[in-house]
C-alpha cells in the first residue's frame, strides 16, 4: 500500500508531462490545420503504431536495431573500460594515444559512417563499429576519471593485505570507480541508439533507421515514420532506465 | 579461550628518508625498539617525527634506507599476514556491509565464504558491532566504522597489530572508552601492539610502555614503563592523564621538541 502510494507520487509528474505533450501536439495539429503527411495527429500515429506492431512490420526492424545497439554498446563499453583504466594508470599511454581518440571523437560520426560502411560493408559489423565508437568515448573518460579518483588509502589497504594486481582491480578500483563508470554508460547507452540509426542510414537493409527512410520515401506513410520515431525514442528511454536501475542496484546507498 | 602468544618485534637502526626540493631529507634517523611477545607499546612524538613513516616501514609497506625490522627473527621485506595495520581513517569499502568489510582480508587470502563469514561474525561481535553485520559504512558513526576497521585487522588473527592514530577523529569520552576496550581486546588475543598516537593519556591508558620519538629525523629518546596494578588493568583515564608515567612522557616530549 505504502509502496503503491510512493510509486504514484513519483510517477504522476511523468504521466502529467506526457498528457500535456499529447494534448499540445493535438492542439497544434487542429489549430494549424496540418495535413497528416506533415504532422499527423497523435491518435493517427497511435493507431499506426499499434498496427505496425500487430501486423509484424515493426518487429524485424526493431530487433535488428536492438541487436546492433546491444553488440555495439558491449564492444564500445568494454573497450572504453579497458582504455580508460589504461589511461588512468599510465600517463605515457594517455599522452601517446589520447590525441587520436579526441580527434576521432571530434569528427562527427555522421561523417565517418559512410567510410565505415565502405570498409565493413552494410551488414551488422559496420553498425557495431559505429555504435561502439560512439559509446567508447564517454565510458573511457568516465572510467579514467573514476579510477584516478580512487582513494589512495584504499590502494594502500590493498597492498597491506597483499592483494594481487587482479584483486586490486576487481575488488577495489572498479567497485570504487563504479558510480563514475556507470555515469559514463548512462551517456553511452543513449548515444548507442544514435550510433545504430546513423549506421543504418549509411547503408542497411533492416533496422528502424531504414524503416524511417522507407516510410518517408517509397511508402510515403508519415504516420508510420512517426510510429518508428516513437519506437526509437522508447528504446532509448528503456535502455537509459535499465542502466539507472543497474546503477541503483550496484551502487545503492554509499 | 587461551590467548596465543604474539610475536617478538625488533627494530634495529631503522632509517628512512624522502626526496624533497632540497635533496633527500631524513625522516627516521636510526630507530631501535624491541617489543616482547604480547607487549603493548605506544609511540609518541612531535608532528613530523616520522611516526607514520615508522609504522609503514614496520608493516613492510615502505623499505627502510638502513636497518632492519624483524618479526620473531624473520626480516620484514613486504606485508605479511601475521602483521595487521589499522589506519587513522577506517578505510572501509563503501559498497560492502560490515561483515563483508571485516571478511575482506580472508576473501583476498582465498578463504571459503562460509568460513570467512563465520570468522568475521565472531570478530564483529568482539568489537561490539553485533547487530550491525549487514549495515553499510555510510550508515555507521565514525566510532563504529573504526570498530569495524579493528575487527578487519583482527580477523586474520595477527601476531602483531600496528595502529596509526586510530582514534584521533573521536570525541574525548568515546576515545577513552575505545582505549580501554582496545587494551582489553588485544590482551585477550595476546597480540603484540605498536600504537602510534598524539595523545599522552591515550598512550598511558593503552600501553605497557611508551616510547618517545624525537623531532625529525626521529630517534627513540625515551622509553617510559607504565606502572599498573598486579592485574595489569588498574588504570583510569584520570591516572593516565596525570600520573607519573604521563608526567615522564610529557617531560621527554618537551625536551625532544
Amino acid at each position: 500500500m505504502t509502496m503503491a502510494i510512493t510509486g504514484a507520487r513519483r510517477w504522476w509528474p511523468i504521466a502529467v508531462s506526457l498528457a500535456v505533450f499529447v494534448v499540445a501536439w493535438k492542439a497544434i495539429v487542429v489549430v494549424g490545420g496540418y495535413q497528416a503527411f506533415i504532422l499527423p495527429a497523435p491518435e493517427v500515429v497511435a493507431a499506426r503504431f499499434v498496427r505496425a506492431w500487430a501486423d509484424g512490420l515493426m518487429t524485424p526492424h526493431a530487433t535488428a536495431t536492438l541487436v546492433e545497439i546491444g553488440l555495439g554498446f558491449s564492444v564500445g563499453a568494454s573497450a572504453g573500460l579497458a582504455v580508460g583504466y589504461l589511461f588512468a594508470r599510465s600517463a605515457l599511454a594517455e599522452r601517446f594515444l589520447s590525441p587520436y581518440l579526441v580527434a576521432a571523437q571530434a569528427t562527427p560520426i555522421l561523417a565517418l559512417a559512410p567510410l565505415l560502411a565502405l570498409w565493413f560493408g552494410t551488414g551488422l559489423t559496420s553498425k557495431v563499429v559505429i555504435c561502439g565508437l560512439i559509446v567508447f568515448f564517454p565510458v573511457a573518460v568516465a572510467t579514467m576519471v573514476g579510477i584516478r579518483s580512487v582513494d589512495a588509502g584504499l590502494l594502500e589497504l590493498g597492498r597491506s593485505l597483499r592483494a594481487t594486481r587482479r584483486q586490486v582491480v576487481l575488488q577495489l578500483e572498479i567497485p570504487a570507480a563504479l558510480p563514475s563508470i556507470l555515469g559514463g554508460m548512462r551517456v553511452g547507452v543513449t548515444l548507442a541508439v544514435v550510433g545504430a540509426i546513423v549506421g543504418e542510414w549509411a547503408g542497411a537493409s533492416q533496422g528502424l533507421g531504414v524503416l524511417v527512410n522507407i516510410a518517408r520515401g517509397s511508402l510515403f506513410d508519415i504516420p508510420l515514420m512517426f510510429a518508428t520515431l516513437i519506437t526509437i525514442a522508447a528504446i532509448g528511454v528503456a535502455l537509459y532506465v535499465l542502466v539507472v536501475l543497474v546503477e541503483r542496484r550496484l551502487v545503492g546507498v554509499r | 579461550m587461551i590467548a596465543k602468544r604474539g610475536a617478538r618485534l625488533r627494530l634495529s637502526d631503522v632509517a628512512r628518508g624522502f626526496d624533497g626540493p632540497g635533496g633527500r631529507r631524513e625522516a627516521l634517523g636510526g630507530v631501535d625498539l624491541a617489543l616482547a611477545p604480547g607487549e603493548i607499546v605506544a609511540l609518541v612524538g612531535p608532528n613530523g617525527s616520522g611516526k607514520s613513516t615508522l609504522l609503514r616501514v614496520v608493516a613492510g609497506l615502505l623499505p627502510p634506507d638502513r636497518g632492519r625490522v624483524e618479526i620473531d627473527g624473520q626480516l620484514m621485506t613486504e606485508p605479511i599476514p601475521a602483521v595487521a595495520l589499522v589506519f587513522q581513517e577506517p578505510r572501509l569499502l563503501a559498497w560492502r556491509d560490515v561483515i563483508d568489510n571485516v571478511a575482506f582480508p580472508l576473501e583476498l587470502a582465498g578463504v571459503a565464504i562460509d568460513a570467512r563469514v563465520a570468522r568475521a561474525r565472531d570478530e564483529v561481535a568482539r568489537v561490539g558491532l553485533a547487530g550491525f553485520e549487514r549495515v553499510r559504512p555510510a550508515e555507521l558513526s565514525g566510532g563504529m566504522r573504526q570498530r569495524a576497521a579493528i575487527a578487519r585487522a583482527m580477523v586474520m588473527d595477527p601476531d602483531v597489530l600496528l595502529m596509526d592514530e586510530p582514534f584521533s577523529a573521536l570525541d574525548a569520552l568515546t576515545r577513552e572508552r575505545f582505549d580501554l576496550e582496545l587494551r582489553e581486546l588485544v590482551r585477550t588475543a595476546g597480540t603484540t601492539v605498536l600504537l602510534v598516537t598524539h595523545s599522552i593519556p591515550e598512550a598511558v591508558l593503552v600501553a605497557d610502555r611508551v616510547a618517545v620519538l624525537s623531532q625529525r629525523p626521529g630517534r627513540i629518546v625515551a622509553d617510559v614503563p607504565v606502572e599498573r596494578g598486579m592485574d595489569g588493568t588498574a588504570m583510569t583515564p584520570d591516572v593516565a592523564a596525570f600520573g607519573p608515567a604521563a608526567a615522564a612522557v610529557r617531560a621527554h616530549l618537551e625536551a625532544a621538541a
